[in-house]
């Protein structure tokens, strides 16, 4: 489902929109809300984020929403049955740390794909780490999304685009999740040399956080995903980061700002 | 190529990287610098030097003839206290930095609980014209403030950590980040024998110098190899350290003391390996204390240095193999014991050995009386007697 989703876009010639929430932030009835919304306005994939209660690769905004999350009783399989009652129609990536993963049994990963789950994304397991676990992630059913980050070597980049499944999740800087006032000089450089060796679609996500970060990303990307600000506008309400995703969608659609 | 590394990177099934992308290359960086040093006898010149003139080795071994009379066999001291700053932490600390600066990195992040390590860190930055950010949670902060003061006066910028239990997780998770944001420039020197490969290992590596010399003194003072070596476990650097040079010898039982907080039946204490399950915390797979959804569970302890739902992977290797086993003990008996020992051998130790201390006091009778007992007195405890005189439990 994702890479056909994917496949749909760029034969339409456009950027896919990937939208990061916190599963059960800023709490389960209006966490449903929220994923129903981002999905009207366009998202074309949810990445469900199950709050953990060490995220390293977090932010304060994340760890903000995850804290929040986890006080108001969530867990992985309150993760699996938000989404199974969200009821979403577009592909659904759930993003997790790899330790409540772990704990909640071998048969979890088909447990998410009942739920309506379709790819999964592990923060903290990379290329190589371990063999055994990366292959329960790889031959299960739900698309294994792998990560490449800026200090990725050329030749890991191939490595990990060859072991990646749906897209392939280009963090855009060095550094946690968060909002940011501007996209790096490299970006362009980094997606080069990753589409070089890449044949999935390739998104990038860390900092994206306004329309205009959209139209620059999406000059150069299959797609963007956004995470903290709408988390954080998520803070004040379910409309308005409703509202964001909707200016980012157009923005995306408009195509670089000439 | 990466397969192998993670191959090498595990003892037994625990270790590896568990770790955003973004560190891997940092992670080879530094295995590969650290291999390289290792093998360079320049470095052990400069480091052994160091060791020698600058923190005040080899530590000596006491006998210790109250506390052996208490117990009913000889105890002996390696004496990790008398280190320059108060700790064994300054072992790992000066070599670290020395291999920081091999790697051109002028620029060093550090985390700690007690602030020992903070402390310890702080030292050899200053030693070595480096400059030094420290995490501390604000809990840590509070309860060993002379350690925060030492640090600034040393010159290091130290960050409180406001989120979560506000103790050396959050402040580990913290450092973790600020390492992904900066790690093209800045080391971490992490200050256990815990985190993502290479750190065991070249933690335990860089600690192990005081099993060497404890083996050779036991040798030469005691005559015979001790019977067992005991010492207290946080994230296990001071354990694993006295621990290494002995693992070859059979007969020799390894013995490490977890901090059993309000005891082993309250949700409140830091025995990983006690009271633990594997999971993957800061980077690697060992015993960890979470809930049944594997969220980590917040770790008690009255010491600040074990205060840590983790703890180091070789630690969960010998926990499984039998090689060591894991006991506890109590807040109130290792405060009980902070006081004794000081009474007894004129030694105030850190609240972290009181808990190896309290052990072996609590297993008099256990020895035969020509059977060694080796303690690692990991630190002196001038950092705790603040916090332990506000009890007023002791009256002076
Ligand atoms: C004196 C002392 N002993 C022990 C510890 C615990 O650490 P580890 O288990 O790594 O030796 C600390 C940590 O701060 C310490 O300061």
């Amino acid at each position: 489902m994702i890479t056909q989703r994917f496949d749909a876009l760029r034969a339409a010639g456009r950027r896919a929109l990937v939208c990061y929430a916190t599963a059960g932030h800023p709490d389960r009835a209006r966490s449903i809300a929220l994923l129903q919304g981002l999905a009207d306005a366009g998202a074309d994939v949810l990445e469900v984020g199950v709050p953990f209660s060490d995220p390293v690769a977090d932010g304060p905004i994340i760890q903000r929403s995850s804290q929040l999350a986890l006080a108001g009783g969530m867990t992985l399989d309150g993760a699996l049955s938000l989404i199974a009652d969200a009821k979403l129609s577009i592909p659904v990536v759930l993003f997790s740390y790899l330790n409540p993963l772990m704990s909640a049994g071998a048969d979890v990963l088909q447990r998410a794909r009942d739920a309506g789950a379709h790819g999964v994304l592990v923060t903290d397991l990379p290329v190589g780490s371990d063999a055994e676990r990366e292959t329960w992630f790889g031959t299960g059913p739900l698309d294994f999304v792998r990560l490449v980050a800026p200090t990725t070597p050329a030749s890991r980049m191939a490595e990990i685009a060859r072991h990646g499944k749906g897209f392939v999740y280009l963090i855009s800087r060095l550094g946690v999740t968060g909002v940011r006032d501007s996209m790096p000089d490299s970006l362009p450089a980094t997606v080069a040399q990753l589409r070089a060796v890449c044949s999935l679609p390739i998104c990038v996500g860390f900092g994206v956080s306004t329309p205009a970060h959209a139209r620059t990303v999406g000059a150069v990307a299959d797609g963007v995903v956004v995470g903290s600000a709408i988390v954080q506008a998520a803070e004040r309400s379910v409309d308005d980061a409703v509202d964001l995703v909707r200016s980012l969608r157009l923005a995306l659609d408009e195509g670089p700002a000439r | 190529m990466t397969s192998e590394t993670a191959g090498g990177d595990r003892f037994g099934a625990f270790g590896g990287r568990y770790v955003p992308e973004t560190l891997i290359p940092a992670l080879d960086e530094l295995e590969a610098a650290f291999a390289a040093a290792w093998a360079d006898p320049a470095f052990h010149v400069e480091l052994d030097s160091a060791l020698r003139h600058y923190v005040g080795r080899p530590s000596p071994l006491s006998d210790a003839p109250r506390l052996s009379a208490l117990v009913g066999a000889p105890v002996w001291l390696k004496r990790e206290d008398l280190n320059h700053t108060g700790a064994h932490k300054i072992n790992n600390a000066m070599a670290q930095a020395i291999l920081a600066k091999r790697m051109g990195k002028q620029r060093i992040i550090a985390e700690t609980g007690a602030g020992q390590h903070g402390v310890a860190t702080a030292t050899v930055c200053a030693r070595l014209g480096l400059s030094c950010v420290v995490y501390m949670g604000e809990e840590d902060m509070r309860r060993q403030s002379l350690n925060v003061f030492r640090m600034k006066l040393l010159g290091a910028t130290v960050v409180p950590v406001t989120t979560g239990t506000r103790t050396l997780k959050d402040a580990t998770s913290e450092a973790i980040r600020e390492w992904v944001t900066t790690c093209d420039h800045s080391h971490y020197i992490i200050g256990s024998v815990v985190g993502p490969a290479p750190y065991p290992r070249m933690v335990r590596d860089f600690q192990a110098v005081i099993g060497r010399e404890a083996r050779e003194q036991m040798l030469e003072r005691a005559g015979r190899l001790p019977k067992s070596v005991v010492a207290c476990v946080g994230g296990g650097s001071n354990a694993m350290g006295i621990f290494h040079a002995f693992v070859p010898d059979a007969g020799v039982e390894l013995i490490g003391v977890e901090a059993a907080g309000h005891g082993l039946d309250s949700d409140q204490h830091s025995a990983s390996l006690t009271k633990g399950r594997p999971g993957v915390l800061h980077g690697a797979l060992s015993y960890l204390l979470q809930d049944a959804h594997g969220q980590v569970h917040p770790a008690h302890s009255i010491s600040a240095g074990l205060d840590y739902p983790g703890v180091g992977p070789e630690h969960a290797f010998f926990k499984d193999s039998g090689r060591a086993s894991y006991v506890s003990v109590t807040d109130d008996v290792a405060l009980a014991a902070f006081s004794r020992f000081s009474q007894l051998e004129g030694i105030i130790p850190a609240l972290e050995t009181a808990h190896a201390a309290a052990w072996i006091m609590a297993n008099a009778g256990r020895w035969a009386a020509d059977e060694p007992v080796l303690l690692c007195v990991s630190g002196r405890g001038d950092k705790d007697v603040a916090q332990v005189a506000e009890m007023g439990i002791f009256t002076a």
